[in-house]
């Protein structure tokens, strides 16, 4: 039996976050009653014409440098031909052989080792409107209504060179793509309201071969978790036709959540003619290149810059820099807590360990979260002086994510401050040691264990307010 | 002499005296429509009580010592192609029947800023389609001249209406020809500014990167005011210029002692009928007569500008027109099951024959497979075409030419026959292709029936054109016939 790999490209369209749509003056805003952030532009109504919105450009010649681009100094829109009720003028306003930008690429890390993926292209178009069904699914409606409100929402579409080589692969060049767009601010890449949506391209071919196969598109998939599932089963599905014989067809699939499987979209034959043509609304787009450094300027620090800043100026470990850089608001969550609390590996465990923790299970971003950098650094300088110790800090947090009170004001509330006054503490280690004269023996005839229960049984005392580190001074002197 | 029968700037003058109100002119008018436009039918829809409250404010503002601008309270109509909120804009379409926009084209704005009393919306052929009006979904309009002729198209309304005392100036749309054919036919004055001079901003697309907006008036002087009022760049039309726009009455200057007039010998050739021929060769000597210095050049690629138009426009077209799909607005098919059987049959009972077979050539000529053999190279011919202009212009001011190489020609004529109706744009559509500003004016008769002299001048050069035709009208009488039209009483 041959063994195959995988060819993947993926096609990842990112809405921009400006706050009017590209041709028109209209709102961009997520939401809002139907139909209400439309203009006659936006709704391509007789005889209106599209005007680019500068920023649009800008934004794509951000997103086209961070991804290592070249910025066209010529570049046009072509108009994309098919009929769809949610396209108000039956063509999409985008751009074909001309693209804003071209030629780059990102680097993912796959097994340690570092991976570069090439960006074909990133071009600037209208995003479509919305079809509302009126039935259980489309064949079964018997009417469909049309929410335009996204209709002109400006979008960048990323095409990537074919060099992905599997599902996880894919996944990772997916999350790279989306952090170093959040990096830059081009786009807020929320993928549960299609601001970030992806296609697949995916072929197999025995390993060691140099020519593609035959490959299928895979459309819409609108998770990280989604385009490795659908991926993997596409593979399979393509290994295993090709294992039995089969040729493999070239279709549009689509990924069936709930079923877990692909399913035929559209076959070749029926592929679209999207008879581009020059848009002769608009004239070309000459960007000057003063332009594109004064953009350039206000690049930010990206991912991987910044990942090795953390592991240079930290010390951090290579997987705690690349967790904490996974998001740009992660990484400027870490800068400002480390700023006030400069221990920065305690800063990262905490972090990873407990903050990732609350926000998965509440389901928040780390926007969101109810406890800000500063907060913890509060807590964690409160383990530092020892006024309370780690693990009471752990009820602590837990108390501060739920009620939004500081870290101080919850220890004393609760009376948690830690004891670390002898005088407090040695009559409770003398009546430990009262109480439990089995383990005093035990531990005097060289049984360490018995130590650490009656360390345990002082803190079980103290509802484990005692300083440890007292608590074995105590007891050990007392042995 | 009826108020109805004078220019604006005549009007102008005596509405500055007080002599007449705004009321009477537009009542005046208002009456020669209800007198001849059941024989014209060039109006689709009349707007009489907007244009009398209209006439009222301009009244008011005369009485109360306001300067008036030269438009101010002037009759006009628009070719039923340029959006006007509130008022139906059809587009002479069964698909846009009762389409009412809710926003107004930026020369419709210009227009009422400056005062101007809209009468209506004008007949034209469908979707600006056509080169005789036949192609209207409602009714043909006729020539003021012979009723049995057309008046030729697309905005053949809006050129009617002028010839007919209908309106006292028009704004027409010209992607091939659609303003200067019918002018030629009508005998009235027609100019296809520059592309990019005019806001195309609410001029329903028929092909985006030909079409122009244009004035239609009775002489050259009326011509360069509503020019002026309507030109300029405009933030809403990204291929609007953003140049100053130069004063074009200065232009109005009776004199062409100097200017070198290229005469394009290819359009003198095959098809071009004897009388007209002699009348435009007449009027070039009229030229010379006062002064110009007139000499032959030759435009080698003349003949391939009508087959690379008729693949760029019907290309454009097909786009253009596919928003009509009875999801959003218009006609919409009474049975249907489902999305494509909706789109399909809105769009068979919605559209046209002539605007069906540009549609489907252009969606040829677009369709993967053909668009090099097609498309594209039409738009090198387009280039080669525009080339051959920036040549002549190197020598010349500007050139001389017929406008159509015909008179009008009679109702059903031509309408089985789209190639011989597209052969009576030929002389125009280069223009169009070069985006150059071109104007037409009344240079003599055959058969009775008015011949147009068409000036083509350098892009942004309105001036030099404007003056050569205010020049020859200065020295003629031609612009001052009128049709002799029967009145239904």
């Amino acid at each position: 039996m041959a063994e195959y790999e995988a060819v993947i490209g993926l096609e990842v369209h990112a809405e921009l976050k400006t706050n009017s749509k590209i041709f028109c003056g209209c709102t961009t805003e997520f939401g809002g009653a139907p139909n209400t952030h439309v203009c006659p532009i936006c709704l391509g109504m007789p005889g209106v014409l599209p005007v680019l919105n500068r920023n649009v450009v800008e934004y794509a010649i951000k997103a086209g440098l961070a991804l290592n681009c070249e910025i066209a100094e010529f570049s046009k829109f072509d108009r994309k031909n098919y009929y769809y009720p949610d396209l108000p003028k039956n063509y999409q306003i985008s751009q074909y052989d001309l693209p804003i930008a071209k030629n780059g690429y990102l680097e993912i890390e796959v097994d340690g080792q570092t991976k570069r993926i090439g960006i074909t292209r990133l071009h600037m178009e209208e995003d479509a409107g919305k079809l509302i069904h009126q039935g259980d699914d489309i064949a079964e409606a018997e009417y469909s209504l049309v929410d335009y409100n996204r209709t002109g929402v400006p979008l960048i579409e990323i095409v990537s060179e074919p060099d992905l080589r599997s599902p996880v692969e894919a996944r990772l060049y997916m999350e790279k793509l989306k952090a170093i767009l959040q990096y830059c601010d081009v786009s807020d890449c929320k993928m549960q309201e299609g601001s970030l949506r992806c296609d697949a391209n995916v072929s197999v071919r025995p390993k060691g071969s140099t020519e593609f196969g035959t490959k299928t598109e895979i459309k819409n998939l609108n998770s990280f978790k989604a385009l490795q599932r659908a991926l993997e089963y596409e593979i399979k599905r393509q290994i295993e036709i090709l294992e039995d014989g089969g040729r493999i067809v070239q279709e549009t699939r689509s990924w069936d959540e709930s079923k877990g499987i692909t399913i035929t979209l559209r076959s070749k034959e029926e592929a679209h003619d999207y008879r581009y043509f020059p848009e002769p609304d608009l004239v070309p787009l000459v960007i000057d290149r003063e332009w594109v450094e004064r953009v350039r300027q206000t690049l930010p620090e990206l991912p991987d810059a910044r990942r090795r800043r953390l592991m240079e100026e930290y010390g951090l470990p290579a997987y705690d820099a690349m967790v904490i850089t996974g998001s740009k608001a992660l990484a400027d969550y870490f800068d400002q807590c480390v700023e006030k609390f400069s221990d920065a590996k305690t800063v990262s465990n905490w972090i990873m360990g407990e903050l990732l923790r609350l926000l998965n299970a509440h389901n928040l971003e780390v926007e969101d979260s109810p406890v800000k950098p500063e907060g913890l650094a509060e807590l964690l300088a409160l383990i530092n002086k020892g006024t309370i110790s780690g693990k009471i800090a752990k009820t602590v947090f837990e108390e501060m994510f739920e009620t939004g009170k500081g870290a101080e004001e919850i220890v004393k509330e609760k009376g948690l401050v830690q004891i670390t006054d002898e005088k407090v503490l040695a009559p409770i280690v003398d009546k430990v040691i009262e109480e439990n004269p089995k383990s005093v023996e035990d531990y005097r005839n060289g049984k360490d264990r018995a130590f650490g229960f009656l360390v345990g049984q002082v803190m079980k005392a103290t509802k484990g307010k005692a300083n440890p580190q007292l608590v074995n001074k105590l007891l050990r002197e007392r042995l | 002499m009826n108020l109805y029968e004078l220019t604006a700037h005549e009007l102008h003058e005596l509405l500055q005296k007080k002599e007449v109100s705004s009321r009477e002119i537009t009542q005046s008018v208002l009456e020669r429509i209800e007198e001849v436009d059941d024989s014209v039918k060039a109006y689709v829809t009349l707007t009489k009580e907007k244009a009398l409250q209209q006439a009222d404010k301009v009244d008011k503002s005369l009485a109360s010592g306001e300067t008036l601008g030269p438009l101010a309270g002037i009759p006009m109509g628009f070719k039923d192609n340029i959006c006007t909120k509130g008022i139906k804009t059809t587009c002479s379409s069964k698909i846009l029947e009762n389409f009412v926009p809710p926003y107004n084209a930026t020369v419709v704005e210009r227009l009422e800023e400056a005062g101007a009393i809209c009468l209506g919306k004008l007949n034209m052929d469908e979707f600006a389609m056509g080169s005789s009006n036949e192609n209207s979904a409602f009714f043909p309009t006729r020539n003021p001249w012979d009723l049995d002729r057309v008046p030729g198209g697309s905005s053949g309304g809006a050129v009617a209406a002028v010839a007919a005392d209908e309106a006292i100036y028009t704004l027409g749309s010209d992607t091939g020809g659609s303003i200067r054919q019918p002018a030629s036919f009508c005998g009235v004055v027609g100019l296809k500014p520059t592309y990019g001079l005019v806001s195309r901003f609410g001029l329903v697309a028929f092909a985006s990167s030909l079409d122009q907006i244009g004035p239609i008036t009775k002489d050259v002087t009326d011509c360069a005011l509503v020019l002026q009022a309507i030109a300029g760049h405009d933030p809403y039309d990204s291929t609007s210029a953003n140049l100053p726009v130069p004063d074009y009455r200065q232009a109005l200057v009776p004199d062409i002692k100097g200017l070198r007039l290229g005469i394009p010998r290819e359009y003198f050739g095959e098809g071009l009928d004897a009388e007209v021929k002699e009348a435009v060769n007449q009027a070039i000597s009229k030229l010379e007569e006062l002064g110009a210095c007139c000499e032959e050049v030759s435009l080698p690629h003349t003949e391939y500008a009508l087959p690379a138009y008729y693949l760029i426009a019907p290309a454009e077209a097909s786009s253009n027109l596919a928003r009509y799909d009875g999801v959003k607005y218009g006609y919409r098919t009474e049975e249907a099951k489902d999305t494509v059987s909706m789109y399909m049959k809105t769009r068979r009972e919605g559209f046209g024959p002539e605007v069906k077979r540009r549609i489907m050539l252009g969606t040829y000529a677009l369709s993967s497979g053909y668009y090099d053999a097609y498309y594209l190279k039409a738009l090198k011919v387009r280039t080669l075409i525009k080339r051959d202009f920036d040549r002549a212009f190197e020598k010349y001011d500007a050139l001389i030419a017929p406008t159509s190489p015909t008179v009008a020609f009679k109702i059903g004529e031509k309408a089985n026959d789209p190639l011989a109706m597209y052969l009576s744009d030929i002389c125009t559509i280069p223009v169009n292709m070069a985006g150059l500003p071109a104007i037409s004016i009344p240079c003599g008769f055959s058969q009775g029936l008015p011949v147009g002299l068409q000036i083509i001048g350098k892009p942004f050069d309105e001036v030099t054109i404007l003056r050569v035709a205010y020049t020859f009208e200065q020295n003629t009488d031609y612009h001052r016939a009128k049709p002799a039209l029967e009145v239904k009483r």
